[in-house]
């Protein structure tokens, strides 16, 4: 029992180096992930980015101001006038709860940070959490290295960072974390068997439930991944305890939610996950009764139990496609669909196909968003297989559903980014491991060892070994558990394999590059140092040149907050600050109680920045509501004036690119509006407004589009600011040039004229009505007039 | 003249009531010239009264009454009186005199008296200079109140061709000053001469007391128009050696409204004719040495502001998001960071802040005024003086990390014009010490963070020591121990073999069978020790149903590392045989080589074995 502090020791001690390292190295990426974020704040400033973040700021907004309970029985009146919106029943509380918690746990500690600096630091924050959760999943899958290079990895994907910046207070800005956050506990849970893990992941289930839609990919991807288990005859009971109580606890949280409520056991996003928790319970019966039968008599019972078996679950599955035949999106939802057929969307729902973020990617935003984390994948997939275990397979079921969940997609890419960097992450890690393993073989005067000097090599062969097999160590423990046995095989023919390869004294350098850690950590011989060097050079010149485009990305490409612009002229930097102009103008130059309408995408940001009451906005829940203001919108303008007369409007507001070049304004949109709102009233129909086809605002464009609505409001007096009428945008002349509005009035253009809001004109007295008869155009129609008439006669 | 006619007719009334009955009164004093010039060129309306006052009667006067009527008195922010006295001809000094607002009986109420007091009563034909300025507010009214973009503002000024006085006034004049020449209208009385931008009323001789002669002036006047209805001042201290200055403005143009369309097109076309009444800009002058200026609302940074300054002053132009038209509001926020030590000085163990108490825009009309001094956490004792009269109370703020609040001194004063911007003095006593109370606090809390970690991890939390898990879990601890003891004695014996292999490699270096041969027993002896030692582990790792896990890689391990010795030993000895006989080398090696490989191989797997056991 003597001198135990002299021999573990260097063990030990390097173990605990190791953690305190790699806990270093975990703070410095978090530091990372944090700090590239704030581009955004650095080159503009600290500000909610564009259109859905104002509406979860405004909601932190009441629940910081007004509490829990008010929160939860919020409803809105301040948007889709008349009819409001139940803001606590329809929207994932998860990100404003965080945020809110955050703020109140700040401020309790009498650290007065303002409700909007708590809301433009949160994803940044979660960010750094989504890296560490990275770094544990992946530890899970294939040891600390490849963790710490896919958590490095991760916090500077650009795809990730186009959704966290800081200021960009989305769902996703958390949702990520959570759902990195399950799977690191879901893999946790099968490679321990431990209910305590088994639990959190379903708390961790609920937390992603709470903050995005994303969590159906969670409850779908888990199963597919017990039921790939269970065909491949992996079924274990840590199977059993990582799925039932996901399932059981899992489905009762959601649940909870209100905008899930009892979706969690209705649609049919959810319906995979309750057919293979009965597959797993008839799996886990049978292997229950193999182990209690003897094989003859299991023969007996699998045939009896088959037959009755396939009898009710024949039943079984009838009554559930009858059911969900039933409805009549067959139980899905619009967006889900959209992903299981690509062109459902454009084919039935011009509002999910309107969203730019909803269109399927190009092949240069792959490059864009996940820069050589397209490259490494496969090599990452390759490393997976060597040797397949239960967390293996995850992670590459996991990559196979968000490679083709991006592609239907782009704002899916996001759930790609972690798959990649976990991928990438294995690739790089076990590349990095075998080249500079074979670097350190073959250092000077270690290379001829075997050659020569027959009575040096034990030794220093031993001290080698130590050293190569260090790094694999923890990677070696992860993998124990799962296969031990059929690791414990391998390595016996590992090791005979190394017995005959060391009597034959030959270099195996090929086959070393088969990077897993228990095969060839012992195999002293493998690549050539000039190899191994010019590799490991060539590989810090990948990373490096990954890490300069990320930065590029994350300072150029994805910081600028869209409600400021700039520009760069030879005299410095141009701000075009026209949103927060008009915004402001609004909020302070009108009636608490107005009404503004405008297209839905700045429908989140008037209530957010000028708090006025607006008809549509981003949530786009109600079709008809949208349809009536691109209704209005392309109408002529005395119908579009009775429209929102109808809807009790006071402003109407135009977003005009034209005259600076903004290219994402209301005219660029407008045929979205013409098709909503062809959709639900026919008598708007797109060909009036297309001249062969084709979308034009120039002298060839249509009567019908010269005199819509639209049209007007955007050019008014457009043409005297140069004589021509020229469109900086769709760069040509506009069509009709000089006009008067008889209806609307300007009130407030901004200093770009990107913005421009018009007044509804107060109705007409009756006795000026007859003079604007003789007036009146071709465009006013008889039942329109006798509309008007109608609505004066009460005061008659 | 008809347009404003109406809203003349009750002043006029009120002045002919005035002259009618209280004619004889207080008639001691004499002024004996009256020169009045008002400045109407920016919204402030600035009246400065030059009186000569002499004292005809027999008792000697120490106060002169100066009244103004209702409509000035309401929208009177700021009123001196200066007395110049003459020391000769060039050198002249002078003097502030106290004023308060008395209310004379017997005299009409419409009238709301002030009284300054002189320095020395006024004798017996005694004379005197005073100079009277008055500041209002909002006293000029635009007229029409409503206009478009493209009409220019005209406003309406209303006053006495007669000063307004309890005193027999001798010779007087009235001058108005009018921003340009352009006048729609004004008051034609005997006298009276427009020249210029100038109306000039007199003079007018032996007036009797209370003459009220209304007159109005209607002009064109496009200033900015900018009055702030609320602005809240919030000077915070640090003694970290910064005074943080944070303003929240809410302003409006109070001039003439806005109605109809408003065109974007004019007003950058032409914005000197469409749009002439819009202020644009306004013009902050900070102290020097500000530094860390913001400006903002509550949607953003407003970005459009310029900032320059010298030695003397820092001037910050700001530009509201909009260009503000009649009528229109906007609020925003400017904050900026001063040194320390440029406002806050130490007298008699007392620290006194020595600051400006208004707003820095000069322009500005302020109808509601609150400065907040926030003192840092720990001040105590604290006195105000303000120059003129103001509301005071105390307020407790909960700032950074603070435990018991930062005390807050606040100051509230309505209608504030730049007259009123002079230094305050805040005085309080406050222990240098304080400053370390946060930076402590977040040190200690850290600390007890770790220690309690440190604790949590090292103490047994475990509530029933008696269940199988923990039971388990302690027996677990003692196989873990005992491997790692096993690991020590695997080690030391590895270790043993490598001297072995060193002796070796002496021999071949030196020739020293005989020291080779030493070391062979010396490891011998070690090794049965060592292996003493194994069978003690081993028969606890046996007995302990917890290891039964590890068992057999433990047993796998020692059966290999008996091998392994006793390879050596064998090769340990070939070698020194044939060193010792010089026996033929090729023999020797092969027979040698073929137990290296062996050697090599155990002690791989050896190695490995290791390994395995360390993780577990």
């Amino acid at each position: 029992m003597a001198a135990p502090e002299t021999s573990p020791t260097p063990s030990s001690l390097r173990n605990a180096f190791g953690h305190v390292f790699s806990f270093f190295i975990l703070i410095l990426i978090g530091v990372l992930a944090f700090s590239i974020r704030l581009f955004s704040v650095i080159k503009y400033e600290s500000v909610i980015h564009e259109f859905d973040p104002y509406f979860n700021y405004r909601v932190t907004q009441f629940l910081t101001k007004n509490g829990i309970y008010d929160f939860w029985n919020w409803f809105d009146d301040r948007t889709w006038y008349p009819l409001g919106r139940v803001i606590g029943g329809t929207v994932y509380p998860g990100l404003t709860l965080t945020a809110g918690t955050l703020w109140w746990l700040l401020n309790s500690l009498n650290i007065p940070l303002s409700v909007e600096t708590v809301c433009v630091f949160t994803a940044p924050i979660f960010s750094a959490f989504a890296s560490w959760a990275t770094y544990l999943l992946t530890k899970e899958v294939k040891g600390a290295g490849a963790g710490l290079t896919a958590a490095a990895l991760l916090a500077m994907v650009p795809s990730y960072i186009s959704r966290s910046v800081a200021g960009s207070y989305d769902n996703e800005a958390v949702a990520i974390f959570a759902l990195i956050f399950t799977f690191y506990l879901y893999i946790k849970t099968l490679n321990t068997g431990s209910l305590f893990y088994a639990t959190l992941n379903s708390i961790a289930y609920f937390y992603m439930v709470c903050s995005w839609g994303g969590y159906t990919f969670i409850i779908n991807l888990i199963p597919m991944h017990v039921l790939l288990c269970i065909v491949t005859g992996r079924y274990s009971s840590r199977l059993y305890i990582a799925y039932a109580p996901l399932v059981v606890l899992g489905t009762l949280l959601a649940a909870l939610v209100p905008v899930v409520g009892f979706n969690a056991v209705m649609t049919s996003e959810h319906f995979a996950s309750f057919l293979v928790f009965i597959i797993i319970h008839v799996v886990a019966l049978v292997y229950y009764i193999k182990g209690i039968l003897s094989p003859r008599m299991f023969k007996v019972a699998v045939m009896l139990v088959l037959s009755v078996g396939l009898v009710i679950c024949c039943t079984v599955v009838a009554v559930l496609i009858a059911l969900v035949a039933s409805s009549p999106t067959k139980g899905w939802s619009g967006r889900s669909l959209s992903l299981l057929d690509p062109t459902y969307a454009s084919k039935y729902i011009p509002i999910i196909a309107s969203v730019s973020e909803h269109q399927p990617p190009t092949w240069p935003s792959y490059f864009m968003d996940l820069n050589i984390l397209a490259f490494l994948v496969p090599a990452g997939i390759v490393a997976c297989f060597l040797p397949l275990s239960d967390a293996s397979s995850f992670v590459i079921l996991y990559i196979v559903t968000s490679v083709y969940f991006s592609g239907v997609m782009v704002r899916l890419m996001l759930v790609l980014a972690p798959a990649a960097c976990i991928m990438s992450g294995i690739a790089l890690s076990g590349a990095f491991d075998v080249l500079t393993r074979s670097l350190k073989f073959q250092l000077p005067g270690t290379s001829e060892i075997f050659a020569s000097d027959a009575v040096d090599t034990g030794s220093e062969s031993v001290i080698l070994n130590k050293d190569g097999a260090k790094e694999d160590k923890s990677e070696d423990s992860v993998k124990e558990r799962p296969s031990k046995k059929s690791k414990k095989k391998e390595k016996e023919k590992e090791k005979e394999k190394e017995k005959e390869k060391e009597k034959e004294k030959e270099n195996a350098g090929t086959l070393s590059s088969r990077s897993h850690a228990g095969t060839s950590s012992r195999r002293p011989l493998v690549l050539p140092v000039e190899a191994s060097v010019i590799a490991i050079f060539l590989l810090v010149l990948l990373v490096a040149f990954y890490v300069v485009h990320c930065v590029w990305a994350a300072a150029e490409a994805y910081s600028a907050p869209s409600i400021v612009l700039t520009s760069q002229s030879p005299d410095g930097l141009h701000v075009f600050d026209d949103f927060r102009e008009a915004y402001a103008w609004l909020s302070h130059n009108t009636d608490v109680d107005d009404k503004v309408a405008s297209w839905w995408d700045y429908g989140y940001q008037t209530t957010a920045m000028a708090n006025r009451t607006v008809i549509v906005d981003n949530n786009t829940w109600n079709n008809t509501h949208i349809a009536t203001v691109g209704t209005a919108m392309s109408s002529p303008e005395k119908a579009a004036w009775e429209i929102f007369n109808s809807l009790d409007v006071k402003y109407v507001l135009v977003v005009f690119g034209g005259l600076v070049g903004y290219p994402s304004d209301d005219i660029n949109k407008f045929l979205w509006m013409v098709r909503i709102g062809g959709g639900v009233f026919p008598h708007i129909k797109e060909p009036d407004y297309l001249r062969d086809g084709q979308y034009r605002i120039d002298s060839q464009a249509t009567p019908t589009m010269l005199n819509c609505l639209m049209y007007k409001l955007s050019y008014y007096r457009f043409v005297e600011t140069d004589g021509k009428g020229f469109d900086r945008v769709r760069r040509t002349e506009i069509g009709k040039k000089y006009f008067k509005l008889t209806h609307f009035e300007e009130v407030f253009t901004t200093h770009h004229w990107m913005v421009r809001i018009y007044k509804l004109k107060s109705p007409r007295n009756r006795i000026r009505g007859k003079t604007k008869k003789s007036k009146s155009k071709s465009s006013s129609t008889i039942s329109s007039k006798s509309s008007r008439t109608r609505k004066k006669n009460p005061w008659n | 003249m008809r347009k404003i006619g109406g809203c003349d007719l009750s002043l006029v009334l009120l002045a002919i009531s005035f002259s009618v009955l209280f004619a004889p009164v207080l008639s001691d004093l004499v002024i004996s010239k009256v020169d009045r010039r008002v400045d109407l060129t920016s919204q402030h309306v600035r009246l400065f009264t030059t009186l000569k006052v002499e004292n005809n009667g027999t008792d000697s006067v120490s106060e002169v009454l100066l009244p103004f009527p209702d409509h000035q008195s309401k929208n009177l922010a700021f009123l001196t009186a200066t007395t110049t006295e003459e020391k000769g001809k060039s050198k002249s000094s002078s003097q502030a005199l106290p004023i308060k607002v008395v209310n004379p009986e017997g005299m009409p109420i419409s009238l709301a008296w002030y009284s300054a007091s002189l320095p020395k009563e006024l004798g017996k034909g005694g004379q005197l200079t005073l100079e009277i300025r008055a500041v209002f507010t909002h006293a000029l009214r635009p007229f029409p109140e409503k206009i478009t973009q493209a009409d220019a503002q005209l406003v309406v000024f209303q006053d006495s061709a007669y000063y307004l006085s309890p005193y027999v006034v001798k010779a007087q004049s009235f001058t108005v000053k009018l921003p340009e020449p352009r006048v729609e209208s004004y008051t034609k009385l005997e006298n009276a001469k427009l020249s210029g931008s100038e109306i000039k009323y007199g003079p007018y001789e032996n007036i009797p007391p209370f003459s009220y002669t209304p007159i109005v002036v209607h002009f064109a006047s496009n200033g900015p128009f900018a009055v702030a209805k609320d602005l809240v001042r919030e000077i915070e201290i640090s003694h970290w050696g910064n005074v943080q200055i944070t303003e929240h403005y809410n302003l409006i143009h109070a001039g003439a409204e806005s109605i109809g369309e408003f065109s974007r097109l004019d007003y950058q076309a032409r914005p000197y004719l469409r749009g002439a009444s819009a202020f644009r800009h306004l013009i902050a002058k900070l102290p020097p040495r500000a530094h860390s200026v913001y400006y903002r609302d509550e949607i953003g940074n407003i970005s459009t502001s310029n900032l320059w300054g010298d030695s003397t002053k820092t001037l910050l132009e700001i530009e509201p998001r909009y260009p503000l038209f009649g009528g229109w509001k906007t609020s925003f926020t400017i904050g900026y960071g001063l040194p320390l030590h440029d406002f806050l000085f130490q007298s008699e163990g007392q620290r006194f802040l020595n600051i400006s108490f208004g707003s820095p825009m000069n322009e500005l009309v302020i109808d509601n005024l609150i400065v907040k001094v926030i003192l840092p956490e720990g001040s105590k004792d604290i006195t105000v003086s303000v120059p003129f009269p103001i509301k005071e109370w105390q307020e407790m703020k909960f700032s950074h990390l603070d435990m018991v609040g930062r005390p807050v001194v606040v100051l509230e004063k309505t209608n504030v014009v730049p007259e009123h911007n002079q230094y305050f003095q805040v005085k309080y006593r406050f222990n240098n010490l304080s400053l370390f109370r946060e930076p402590l606090m977040l040190i200690s809390g850290f600390f007890f963070l770790f220690v309690a970690c440190i604790i949590y991890t090292h103490a047994d939390f475990t509530i029933s020591k008696s269940s199988a898990s923990y039971v388990a879990k302690l027996q677990w601890d003692e196989v873990q121990t005992a491997i790692q003891q096993f690991q020590g004695v695997m080690s030391r014996c590895l270790a043993i073999h490598d001297k072995l292999e060193a002796s070796l490699r002496d021999l071949s270096r030196t020739g020293d069978a005989q020291a080779c041969k030493a070391a062979r027993k010396a490891a011998d002896s070690s090794l049965k020790e060592l292996s003493k030692e194994l069978k003690s582990l081993l028969a606890f790792l046996q007995s302990s149903p917890q290891a039964a896990q590890i068992l057999p890689k433990v047993d796998e391990l020692v059966v290999k590392e008996k091998e392994l010795q006793e390879k050596l030993m064998l090769k340990h000895s070939i070698v020194v045989d044939a060193f010792e006989k010089r026996s033929g080398g090729r023999d020797t090696e092969s027979r040698v080589a073929s137990i290296q490989q062996k050697i090599t191989a155990l002690r791989l797997e050896v190695d490995d074995l290791l390994e395995v056991i360390d993780e577990i």
